[in-house]
């Protein structure tokens, strides 16, 4: 695999247009990918579902070039309807379209920060990965005191001209004080065999808001990744939604900083597993300072051969008297060979804090089928009767009605 | 210093901090065959068991010590450690208590080791290790009586060596992590004990073990088996001396449950846990495991962790037969700069397998405690259920507390439920206390001990009593 990397890296830098120093940087992070590989289950980030294994068993040889040079045809079909909202456009791994028409332009700013990769303290190779082999870094800026009239939603669509790829998007979004931004994530793919890896920075200065609600709902046999970093000040709110259905493997990771006082974040994620999906949620919420808030909601319904993962860590410094954190995941294993795994860990320094976590697994209750089969319905309709509550559960969540009517029509979930 | 004061100063000090001048024997310092060798030669024993430490040597020399553990240590000179370490008086064994070095028997009357007379009145069987090796075994007569076997474990490889052969290893086997093959290889003696078909063993058996001289490990290997029907209840304590230097203890302890029978171990461990700037104590690298072999068995533990500077112990239960039950109830303290990571693993493999598991963590000073537990249910395990319950209570912004559960559920006929909290003696709780007449320190030795009660109504009477008292010591000067 090394070899055809650092093939597929020349062939890819011929074709940018940066300087040596920015070629040299994407080098070191292409050297720091070759030397790690793929993370595998001796990595205890990794231990339950392990990528490297999946993308072995599931992609075969993976191969890391793709020509940007042509534009993709967009299909306007996979537009949502009924939502009037701001574009950008990937297709293929290449950003066909920013489109931000219903907003006030002076407000936002985009730039091609290509040179400036999305550098983190952590251990991670999908990061090298993502930042060796992407070839556009946009970061978008949202101005004080602006929020965004209409939702941004980035669709994320493959189409046939790519097989046994691997596609990596970074976005770097900076939102500044008292400016809000919702973003939904919309994966759409007609392909298979693919390595999607996603990449997203996002700094939130005082009193701003972000919602990214991530939707991954139709079938595909497509592997994604994707890491949400979120930095946080003062009395700014981020809230993440993940409906993680459609992939074959999808691995969802937030890691958020509460670095200002009475900032909050929450983490809610729904997962319906049919075949052979293998999905996973992980967060990381780093309570830094006082006074700071994080809930997170994690429900799961497995049906066969399926298995989600849930590793779930609340950090307390020393300093962060005063902390709120709270964790529940809960899981409904609809066949024998559903799995449900979970690790909700605690790190705790401080000793004025509020802090707990609950996790339950188990099969639909016999009784409330019963209950209902007593009342005319016949067993599908009992069974699907309770998954959908217990899923709405979540999805009532969504502080944004707009979008939250949008996921239940998705989910196809009636009240 | 006012009474008050100096009171309490006495009892922070360690009370089982004494060392006991004896004459010792050693083997030479560090680890090689020769050294394994010396040590099964030295207890005469068969070949077969000389085969089993040297396969486990030969396995640990492929091993490396383990590092994804909360608290790191410093390293570990392997080679500049005792490995057998006995009392010189030891080396013709006595016939009975009386010929037993005075020094030695003076020493358990300061541990309040019942070994003689008193034994009879407080009705404990007692089998007392002292540094590596078994010094006395009370009740053997009443125990006999039963077809009982109580023992130490030097004496199980003369006397019951098919007992032995056929179970020792079954549940951790010499391949197993760097620290219990460590032990496969250099054990020294340990507690032995049998319980035939149907026999509920009248008395609590006990084992006190002691870490006397210094530059020792101390090696111990308990081998537990209850056949068809059986009950025991075996009590564990452990202290050591004070000393400057960091002392390795790591034991390896097998359970073993047939057909409807029952184990419950419960342990106090004591160890020295350094002094308050975090020098000296033990590193407690236990490995605890226990087999439900049979239908309807059932193994409870129960621990109360206060010593050592560093704790590191799971025991577990892999439940295999069907029906089978497997429980776990600790405590663990720690104050200064010790740390403890501990827990437990429940691995379901029978069906209507059932188990409950229920962790207090209390920590103050700098110190930092972990519980870090697996619940796996797997896909055979029908109708299985689990049940979690971890609380940690936080004493100062200085101390830490984690809670690490994996959960992995197989089978959807069965139950996890895993909740866990943290939190801190609240403002109004003490105040309650303190209008009520008693003093900080009393009220937060009251507060903890209703805080760990589930756990303390598990331990035997005279062991609760114990137990009770030392969670009101190890947290002495941890507020106000």
């Amino acid at each position: 695999m090394n070899e055809q990397l650092q093939l597929d890296f020349d062939k890819i830098i011929k074709t940018l247009k940066i300087s040596e120093k920015e070629i040299q940087l994407k080098k070191s992070f292409l050297n720091k990918f070759i030397e790690s590989g793929f993370p595998n289950r001796k990595q205890e980030d990794w231990k339950f579902l392990d990528i490297s294994q999946i993308i072995k068993k599931n992609i075969g040889d993976l191969s890391f070039f793709n020509d940007y040079s042509l534009p993709n045809k967009i299909d306007p079909s996979i537009f949502v309807d009924g939502l009037e909202h701001n574009k950008i456009i990937f297709i293929n791994g290449r950003i066909e379209k920013i489109d931000f028409s219903y907003e006030d332009q002076s407000q936002i700013e985009i730039n091609d920060e290509i040179g400036k990769n999305i550098k983190f303290d952590y251990e991670n190779s999908l990061i090298d990965l993502n930042n060796a082999f992407t070839n556009k870094v946009y970061k978008i800026l949202i101005k004080k005191n602006y929020s965004l009239k209409k939702p941004l939603i980035i669709y994320h669509s493959t189409n046939n001209k790519i097989k046994s790829k691997n596609v990596n998007l970074s976005l770097n979004f900076e939102l500044e004080e008292n400016s809000c931004l919702r973003l939904i994530d919309y994966f759409s793919d007609n392909t298979d065999k693919n390595f999607v890896n996603i990449l997203y920075n996002f700094n939130l200065k005082k009193y701003s808001i972000l919602k990214n609600y991530k939707l991954d709902k139709f079938r595909n046999n497509n592997l994604k990744y994707s890491f949400n970093n979120i930095e946080q000040d003062d009395n700014s709110i981020s809230e993440t939604f993940i409906l993680s259905a459609g992939s074959d493997y999808f691995k969802n990771e937030v890691n958020c900083n509460l670095n200002g006082e009475y900032s909050s974040a929450f983490i809610n994620g729904v997962f319906s597993l049919k075949e052979n999906q293998q999905h996973e949620i992980r967060s990381t919420i780093n309570h830094l300072v006082e006074n700071t808030k994080s809930y997170q909601l994690i429900k799961s319904v497995l049906g066969k051969n399926s298995k989600s993962a849930y590793q779930g860590k609340i950090f307390v410094n020393s300093k962060a008297q005063k902390t709120d954190g709270y964790q529940l995941s809960k899981a409904i294993l609809l066949d024998e060979t559903s799995e449900f795994n979970a690790k909700p860990e605690l790190e705790i320094y401080a000793d004025d804090v509020k802090c707990s976590h609950g996790s339950a697994s188990g099969s639909l209750n016999e009784n409330s089928i019963f209950y209902l089969m007593s009342r005319g319905l016949n067993y599908q309709q009992s069974k699907e009767l309770l998954i959908n509550g217990f899923l709405l559960d979540v999805v009532e969540k969504i502080t944004d009605s707009e979008i939250r009517n949008l996921v239940k029509n998705i989910i196809g979930l009636k009240e | 210093m006012d009474t008050r004061e100096k009171d309490i100063e006495k009892l922070k000090d360690y009370k089982y901090g004494f060392t006991t001048d004896i004459e010792n024997i050693k083997a030479p310092k560090g680890l090689n065959k020769d050294v394994i060798k010396f040590i099964s030669n030295i207890k005469k024993e068969p070949q077969w068991m000389l085969d089993f430490r040297l396969k486990a040597y030969e396995r640990l020399k492929l091993l490396k010590e383990p590092n994804w553990q909360k608290p790191k240590y410093p390293k570990i000179d392997y080679q500049d450690l005792y490995y057998y370490s006995a009392p010189k008086s030891m080396k013709d064994k006595p016939k009975s208590l009386d010929e037993l070095d005075p020094k030695l028997l003076e020493t358990y009357k300061k541990l309040g080791i019942p070994l003689q007379e008193q034994a009879r009145l407080n009705g404990i069987a007692v089998d007392a290790v002292f540094d590596s090796v078994s010094v006395a075994t009370t009740f053997k007569g009443e125990l006999t009586k039963h077809g009982i076997i109580f023992c130490s474990m030097s004496e199980a490889i003369q006397k019951h060596p098919e007992l032995v052969k056929k179970y020792l290893g079954t549940v951790i086997p010499v391949t197993d992590h760097f620290f219990a093959t460590l032990n496969s290889a250099v054990f020294t003696d340990g507690s032995f004990v049998y319980i035939p078909e149907g026999v509920k063993c009248p008395m609590e058996l006990s084992t006190y073990f002691r870490i006397n001289a210094s530059e020792t490990g101390q090696f111990e290997r308990t081998l537990i088996i209850a056949d068809k029907g059986s009950y025991v209840s075996y009590l564990e304590g452990c202290t050591a001396p004070m000393r400057d230097e960091n002392q390795l203890h790591a034991a390896n302890v097998e359970l073993i449950v047939l057909d409807d029978a029952e184990i419950k171990y419960s342990t106090v461990q004591n160890w020295y846990p350094g002094d308050e700037n975090g020098k000296g104590g033990i590193y407690n690298f236990v490995t605890k495991r226990g087999l439900c072999k049979g239908k309807n068995s059932k193994i409870s533990w129960t621990q109360v962790e206060t010593g050592s500077a560093i704790t590191w112990k799971y025991p577990s239960c892999i439940l295999k037969g069907d029906n089978s039950i497997g429980e776990f109830y600790s405590i663990a303290i720690t104050n200064n700069y010790q740390k403890a990571d501990t827990g437990t693993k429940m691995i379901h493999l029978g069906k209507n397998t059932k188990s409950k598991i229920i962790s207090k963590g209390i920590s103050a000073g700098f110190s930092d405690m972990t519980y870090r537990g697996l619940v796996d249910i797997n896909s055979k395990a029908k109708n299985s259920s689990n049940y979690t319950q971890c609380d940690s209570l936080l004493m100062g912004n200085k101390c830490g507390a984690h809670t690490v559960p994996y959960i992995k559920n197989k089978n959807f006929d069965s139950n996890i439920a895993h909740e866990a909290t943290t939190s801190k003696i609240s403002e109004e709780q003490l105040h309650y206390c303190q209008q009520r007449g008693l003093n900080p320190e009393e009220a937060v030795g009251l507060i903890v001990n209703g805080f760990c009660k589930e756990v303390l109504q598990q331990l035997p009477m005279e062991f609760a009593v114990e137990a009770q008292k030392l969670v009101g010591i190890s947290l002495e000067g941890s507020v106000g």
